[in-house]
Order: structure tokens, then C-alpha cells, then sequence
């Protein structure tokens, strides 16, 4: 009975999900939908930094780079071969890539698949490093990657980026990516692989001596989270149709660092929760950079004045919920539940106490 | 009688300290065994290089004939060798039965795909896992504790959780690294009890560091004695006791004034 009133509820939940993303996407305005879709994109990227991270205790910080690598290879391969000649100016295209032009759904999945292949190539060597070392050695290689980018003009036009990608992300796109993405990761950590993971995570020597091979659990956790930021990176790319190397710079590894830590380290659902309110509050808190006035003081337009509002949001985070928003607990419906008895009988309560006086 | 672990001539260096030197013995199936010498002494060094944590200096071990030495540490305990550790290592992030289903973890079929699809056969040994994890903790009496966070139970049953985690690869030889390391010694005693049971019940090999040597005189027929690396005695507990050179080693020479 008890399972059965979780399917239905989690069926409905998915029903009206559904329904939103198709109101969103039909009535809500061009910003607020790009909102949306941004939100999207950072919790792939927040929920892909906890398998890493949360789950496996890798402290990778490549991930700047490995989101270039989709992006790079979605756009060229949805850009049309009029476009490429538009914005290969300076030096023409490898001919390879002049006429191609392929499905979305294609682009994605190659960027993600050559986004693993590229990440297992520098985890293959940086995964026999532990802690601070396997840090600076991924952030190492994904400013090599940006460096490069910037570089292989005939690839990716260089320091000029890559302009008119088709906008072809929209709500579904990206929601839908992130619930594969959130499927695949979270029926991963369950299983017994996820276990032996987080046995990584805790006692490498501890794991290893139970039997648990640590290279190829690491690896593992590194290819499937690289695939689906390959994928974030590409629904990004023709999301904001304008990328060029700077858009990948290592301080967008630390959003998603700074993002994950306020969701909770081994929380799925404070990775979605801490990214849809970092990109909204990021949004929300745009008016303070311009000029504004408190009564009959007036403030000029600070810019960068929101990330030091937002930096304090943030330190409050920390400050109150240690363990970051959700700790390591994951939405459910039991849980939903018992927070709703719990608010229910504390009103109870209240009521009696009201009538006992 | 047939021989189950061959320790060859192990040498083990550290830059200029040498932690083994020349040490050589062998344990027959079925046999408890201690391993017992001063602090410092190189007991845990052995048991690192029997469990692949290093690679030996010089000298070879063999486990049912297969050379060993040098092989990485999933691989030797997938061969059938578990052990504990002197200083408690239970994954703190994963509850009691979880932190002893890691253990099956190497003996599971299902590649990671169809663990993800929830393919049937994947479930099917997901719930095998779960069940002799279960029985296991109850052959134990652990299972009152299956769903609490290992770091809440007291410090002698996580002793031994780290006991049922190593018994759970279902091993054939058990390398315990001072299983008594801070009891009083009534529980300490308990815990040899529960040691005999486990030999008895699993059809066990065991070999046991401690460095009281009070401790394993009760239970171990035979023992070894090393100091600074190598190998001072080999006996049952009465010779060891006699023994002039394993006397000096733990209390000093007498010197005559």
C-alpha cells in the first residue's frame, strides 16, 4: 500500500512537472525561461561535482574544462556551415568540420561522450593523486583545455569564440537532461558500485583491503559524471548561442564547488535546490548594481555588488546549516509527509494550548 | 596438514630502516596463530605486505601456491585473504550493513549498467548481498544494530563490525592487527572467545598480532615472537614463555653489577 501511494504521488509529480515545463515553455517570457534552463544546466553541474565529490570524495576541480568540451563540440556540431563561414573569419574551419551539421540530441550525446573520453585520458594519470594534489592537478588541466581553446583557431576560432549557435535548449531539453542525469547518478550512489564508492570516499585503504579497486571505481564516478557535464555543456552552448573561452574560466568550477557545498556534500536534492536558487538569487539580485535609494540616501550602481550580497548569503549558509542545506538526506515522500504531521501537530498543539487558557 | 600461507625470506626497507628482515614462515589451514613482538617491532609491516598494502623488499609469499607478492590489495583479499586494522577503519558514511555488503561488493556479477537499469539479475544479487549481510550481523549479534551509523556503537563492537566487514569477502585466511589494541582485559578475553568461535564456526584461518603477550598465551597453540624485524621464536606457549632471547626482548637484559 505504502509503495504504491509513493509510485502514484512520484507519477503526479511527474504529470505536473510536465504540465510546468509546457506552461513555461509556451507562456513565460524569454528571460524568465532562460532563468529556468540556467537553473537546469548548474544542477547537472552541481549533482555531476557530488558523484565526484559527495559520493566518491575525489576532489576534482575540472570541471570548467570539461563543460568547454561539450559546449565547443555541440555548437560546431549544430552550427550551420553558413554560419561557421561567418564566424571563421580570420581562419577558415578544419574542412572536416565545414559542412557538418547534426541533430541536437547527436550534438549532446557527442559532447558528452568526447567530454568522458577526454576527462578519463587526464584521470587516467591524476587519479593516483589524493586530496589537494588531484585539485590542482584537474584545475591545471582545465586551464589547459581553455588555453588550448583559445589556441586552435581552426577549431574553435580562438579568443573570438563561436557566435549564432541555434537556441535550440529549451525547458524540456534541459529539465529532461537533468532527470536522466539525476536518474542515472542516483540509481548509481544505491547501488552496490555507489557503496563501494563511498567506502572510497571514507577509508581508501580501508575499501581497497575489502576487495573495492579503487582506480576502477574512480574512474567510473569520473566518466559518468564528465558525460553529463559534456551534455550541461552543451545545452549551455545553445542556451546563451555566444561562448568563447572566458565563459569557461576556473570560476565557474568554483560556483559549482560553492553551489554543491550549500546543497549539501552527498545530497542530490540540495544540489537542485542550492543551484535553482544560486541562479535565481544571482538574477534577483541584479537591481542592487545599478543606482537605487534607501529613503533619501542614494546608492550608485556598484558592479560586482551583487556577488558580495550574494557572497554573505552564502556565508550565512555556511554559517547555519554546516552540512549545507539538505546535509545528506534526499527528498522523499515519507519524509514529506512526516514534516507535514510534524508542522500539523505542533498547530494542534498550539490550538489546545489556546483553548486550555 | 597443507599449508596455506608461505611467507619466503621477506625483507622490507624503508630507505635505510629495515622494518622485516630475513622473515620466513607458514601457516596450515585451519590454525590460529599469533605474531607477537614490542612496539616497533614490525608485526604490522608483515601484515602489509602479506595484504599488498606494500611490496616486499626481497622474498616471496605464496597463498595456495600463488605468488602474491607485490599484487594489489582488492587482488589479494579477492584471493581470499581479509584483515582488520590496529587502528579502526569502518566507513563512517555507511550505515552497519552497509559497511559490511561493501565487503561482497567484489564477488558481484552485474556490471554497472544493469546495476543501474535494476536489471532483474542485478536486484536478485543485491538482495542476495542484503540477506547473508543479515545473517552474517546475526551470527554476530550484530543485527540489532544493522541500520546505525557505525561511529555510534560502542568501541568493542566496532571492533567487531571490522571483524564481520573482513568476514563478509568470505575469506580463508583472517590477518587481525591487534584485536584487543585498548580493552580492559575482561573484554579482551571476551574478544578471544569470540575469536575461537568465529575459527570455529567459518572454517577459518587466523593469524592475530598483539603485543601482550598475556592475551594469546590462553588460545594460540602456536607463536611467533619477532623484534626489530626478524624472527626471535617460534613455539607453543610454554616454550615461548621459557625463552631466553624473547624474555630479554620484552624485558631488557639483566645486567650483573
Amino acid at each position: 500500500m505504502k509503495l504504491n501511494r509513493n509510485t502514484i504521488l512520484t507519477i503526479i509529480a511527474l504529470l505536473v512537472a510536465v504540465l510546468l515545463l509546457f506552461l513555461g515553455e509556451s507562456f513565460l517570457n524569454p528571460y524568465y525561461k532562460r532563468i529556468l534552463n540556467l537553473c537546469a544546466v548548474y544542477a547537472i553541474f552541481s549533482v555531476t561535482f557530488n558523484l565526484i565529490f559527495g559520493y566518491t570524495g575525489q576532489f576534482s576541480l575540472g570541471h570548467a574544462g570539461f563543460a568547454a568540451i561539450g559546449a565547443y563540440t555541440a555548437a560546431l556540431l549544430t552550427l550551420s556551415p553558413a554560419q561557421k563561414a561567418v564566424n571563421f573569419f580570420l581562419k577558415p574551419i578544419i574542412p572536416l568540420l565545414q559542412n557538418v551539421e547534426a541533430p541536437f540530441i547527436i550534438a549532446l550525446i557527442a559532447g558528452g561522450l568526447i567530454t568522458t573520453a577526454i576527462s578519463l585520458l587526464i584521470a587516467w594519470p591524476a587519479l593516483r593523486l589524493r586530496g589537494d594534489y588531484l585539485a590542482i592537478a584537474t584545475l591545471g588541466f582545465s586551464e589547459i583545455i581553455r588555453v588550448l581553446l583559445v589556441n586552435m583557431q581552426s577549431l574553435t576560432n580562438g579568443a573570438l569564440g563561436l557566435k549564432g549557435i541555434p537556441g535550440y535548449t529549451n525547458l524540456f531539453w534541459s529539465w529532461g537532461a537533468l532527470a536522466v542525469c539525476i536518474f542515472v547518478v542516483k540509481r548509481l550512489v544505491d547501488s552496490s558500485y555507489g557503496r563501494a564508492m563511498s567506502a572510497v570516499r571514507d577509508d581508501e585503504v580501508a575499501a581497497e583491503a575489502l576487495g573495492v579497486n579503487l582506480f576502477k571505481h574512480k574512474m567510473m564516478a569520473f566518466g559518468v559524471s564528465s558525460f553529463f557535464v559534456g551534455v550541461a555543456g552543451g545545452l549551455m552552448a545553445n542556451l546563451i548561442s555566444t561562448i568563447d573561452p572566458k565563459v569557461f574560466l576556473f570560476t565557474l568550477t568554483y560556483q559549482i564547488v560553492g553551489v554543491t557545498v550549500m546543497g549539501g556534500m552527498g545530497s542530490l536534492t540540495g544540489s537542485v535546490i542550492s543551484a535553482c536558487l544560486y541562479t535565481i538569487f544571482l538574477e534577483a539580485l541584479r537591481p542592487l548594481e545599478s543606482q537605487f535609494s534607501i529613503g533619501s540616501i542614494t546608492i550608485p550602481g556598484i558592479p560586482g555588488m551583487r556577488m558580495v550580497i550574494f557572497s554573505v548569503l552564502l556565508l550565512m549558509v555556511i554559517l547555519f546549516y554546516r552540512k549545507g542545506l539538505m546535509g545528506r538526506s534526499e527528498f522523499s515522500w515519507d519524509g514529506l509527509f512526516r514534516l507535514f504531521k510534524r508542522i500539523t501537530s505542533k498547530k494542534d498543539e498550539k490550538a489546545s494550548e489556546g483553548k486550555g487558557s | 596438514m597443507t599449508t596455506l600461507l608461505e611467507v619466503k625470506n621477506l625483507t622490507k626497507r624503508f630507505g635505510g630502516l629495515t622494518a622485516v628482515n630475513n622473515f620466513s614462515t607458514h601457516l596450515v589451514k585451519g590454525e590460529l596463530c599469533a605474531l607477537i613482538g614490542p612496539n616497533g617491532s614490525g608485526k604490522t609491516t608483515i601484515f602489509n605486505v602479506i595484504t599488498g598494502i606494500y611490496e616486499p623488499t626481497d622474498g616471496n609469499i605464496l597463498f595456495n601456491q600463488e605468488d602474491i607478492s607485490g599484487k594489489r590489495p582488492d587482488y589479494i583479499t579477492k584471493q581470499g585473504i581479509a584483515r582488520t586494522f590496529q587502528n579502526i577503519r569502518l566507513f563512517k558514511g555507511l550505515n552497519v550493513l552497509e559497511n559490511v555488503i561493501v565487503g561482497k561488493h567484489l564477488r558481484l556479477n552485474s556490471d554497472p549498467l544493469s546495476a543501474v537499469m535494476h536489471l532483474p539479475r542485478y536486484l536478485e544479487e543485491e538482495n542476495e548481498m542484503r540477506k547473508t549481510g543479515m545473517t552474517l550481523l546475526e551470527s554476530l549479534g550484530l543485527d540489532r544494530f544493522a541500520h546505525e551509523e557505525p561511529t555510534s556503537l560502542p568501541y568493542g563492537l566496532q571492533r567487531k563490525l571490522e571483524i564481520a566487514r573482513a568476514l563478509a569477502t568470505e575469506p580463508s585466511l583472517l590477518l587481525l592487527d591487534e584485536p584487543a589494541a585498548g580493552m580492559s582485559p575482561t573484554d579482551a578475553e571476551e574478544l578471544m572467545t569470540f575469536i575461537q568461535h568465529i575459527l570455529d564456526t567459518f572454517e577459518l584461518t587466523i593469524f592475530l598480532i598483539e603485543h601482550q603477550m598475556r592475551v594469546v598465551m590462553g588460545i594460540c597453540p602456536r607463536i611467533i615472537v619477532i623484534d626489530h624485524g626478524e624472527k626471535i621464536a617460534e613455539g607453543n606457549p610454554d616454550q615461548i614463555q621459557n625463552d631466553d632471547r624473547v624474555i630479554e626482548a620484552y624485558l631488557g637484559v639483566v645486567e650483573h653489577a
